[in-house]
């Protein structure tokens, strides 16, 4: 039997706790901004669900260029996991933009660039998902998914910086604006505490679902080969 | 020099062999041409292209029509040798599997840049503008040559998945997403007439896509052929 790790337990206590404890600085320690009110604290979760997205996605290409190295298959199922927890915080993150944007933009949808790119981003890995299902043998799979990985964990930096080179409504909260941004606003300290922590928090809760993930992956591989034994 | 020969001339061997089929055939380059054709008037009708209208987003259909275009050709070029197990043949030669790859790309990027180079005068003609302007020819240049540098890689992709055909767009228009952005925004500022001040940052991302996309699938090509 695979016995649950006890590092994963303690994990999973700090997952839980960090991001119980984000919520309430959310919601309690956070300031109201004075402009756009309660809406405003959308974005200690908007940004930490777009970070982890981010985050994923990068873990998925790295794990794509060590399998293409190492060829070991225990790699390939990181990768799938990561994509798959990525495609989840993406849209968490489009999500909740799309519920700030409402009463600050008037809409719940532009077509900004920023906006855009990042849909284009989750149809990338929407694809990835789609090209493996495509493929019955796992070596080739896992190949072809590394390969995947990494091209489209290219197209992901033009999704970060389009905010800095089209001209976008969306804000940015670090570094300097674009004068035709709507709905950016300064950080109090109170908020860059908040903000950070929700940051910190999102991290671990990726990672505890991570490795979940992977080892679901592992389970249905032992449940698929026992299926086999059986069968023979 | 001497480890580069053999990888040149096996390079030029699979664009020769590429383009005496084509040749021979015409098949590929009369498809995307009639195809090409066939968006453009498809457009008309959708878009209703009027003269005032049709400066700012003749870039957006240009560029379309080519992805499109391109799409078919490169599904075929692989297609072709997966049909007949060619592709085994080409992979068990005693050279470099980048030099096949750089062979395919390049045969590709070939019949790319000839449907591009009559659909241009056409397009030209239909809609009385001068699309040929040495800049803009070159922002075609680089376009298709990112386009293709991934296309190539994830058609070899695709053919070996059981969906195959449909496969290919799917993969490739996403990630194709900044050559063909920069591309259209770039051929838009040649056709308003913009300056390069104003067209350099779209250049620039262009060509740091060109670059990026063929060497990593120069890379990456080995792990998606080998058996």
């Amino acid at each position: 039997m695979l016995q649950k790790p006890k590092l994963l337990t303690v994990l999973d206590v700090a997952a839980i706790a960090s991001f119980l404890a984000a919520t309430g600085l959310v919601f309690f320690y956070a300031p109201l901004e004075r402009v756009m009110g309660a809406v405003q604290k959308v974005f200690y979760f908007h940004v930490a669900s777009g970070w982890v997205g981010m985050l994923s996605f990068a873990v998925a290409a790295v794990v794509g260029v060590i399998y293409l190295i190492r060829k070991d298959l225990k790699w390939d199922s990181v990768g799938v996991a990561a994509v798959e927890i990525g495609i989840a915080f993406t849209l968490i993150n489009v999500i909740t933009g799309a519920i700030w944007a409402r009463p600050i933009w008037n809409t719940w949808w532009t077509w900004d660039p920023r906006l855009t790119t990042a849909t284009i981003m989750e149809l990338v890995y929407f694809a990835y998902l789609m090209l493996r299902s495509g493929i019955e043998e796992p070596e080739r799979r896992a190949r072809f998914g590394a390969v995947y990985a990494i091209i489209g964990f290219l197209s992901v930096p033009l999704t970060f910086f389009s905010i800095r080179l089209f001209r976008t409504i969306h804000p940015v909260v670090i570094g300097s604006n674009d004068p035709g941004a709507m709905g950016a606003f300064d950080m109090t300290p109170r908020m860059t505490q908040v903000f950070l922590f929700s940051l910190v928090a999102f991290t671990i809760v990726y990672f505890d679902l991570l490795w979940h993930r992977i080892r679901l992956g592992k389970l249905a591989e032992r449940v698929e080969s026992l299926r086999l034994k059986l069968q023979a | 020099m001497s480890g580069l020969t053999p990888f040149i001339s096996a390079m030029s061997a699979v664009i020769w062999k590429d383009l005496r089929a084509e040749w021979r055939s015409r098949e590929v380059i009369s498809a995307m041409l009639v195809f090409a054709l066939l968006v453009i008037l498809i457009f008309n009708f959708a878009l209703d292209l009027q003269p005032n209208v049709r400066a700012g987003i003749s870039s957006g259909v240009l560029w379309v029509t080519l992805a499109f275009a391109g799409t078919l050709g490169l599904n075929r070029s692989m297609a072709v040798e997966k049909d007949r197990g060619c592709l085994d043949g080409l992979l068990l030669a005693p050279v470099d599997r980048a030099a096949i790859y750089l062979g395919k790309a390049f045969a590709n990027l070939l019949f790319m840049l000839l449907v591009a180079l009559i659909v241009l005068p056409v397009y030209g003609i239909l809609y009385n503008t001068n699309l040929l302007i040495p800049g803009l020819l070159v922002v075609i240049l680089l376009g298709s040559e990112g386009y293709v540098a991934v296309g190539t890689l994830l058609s070899s992709m695709a053919v070996q998945a059981r969906t195959r055909d449909i496969l290919l767009p799917i993969l490739l228009f996403p990630v194709a997403v900044p050559v063909v952005v920069s591309a259209v925004k770039a051929t838009g500022g040649y056709l308003a007439g913009l300056g390069w001040e104003e067209i350099q940052p779209w250049f620039t991302l262009l060509v740091v896509y060109d670059v990026i996309f063929t060497s990593v699938a120069f890379m990456v090509f080995d792990s998606v052929v080998e058996e």
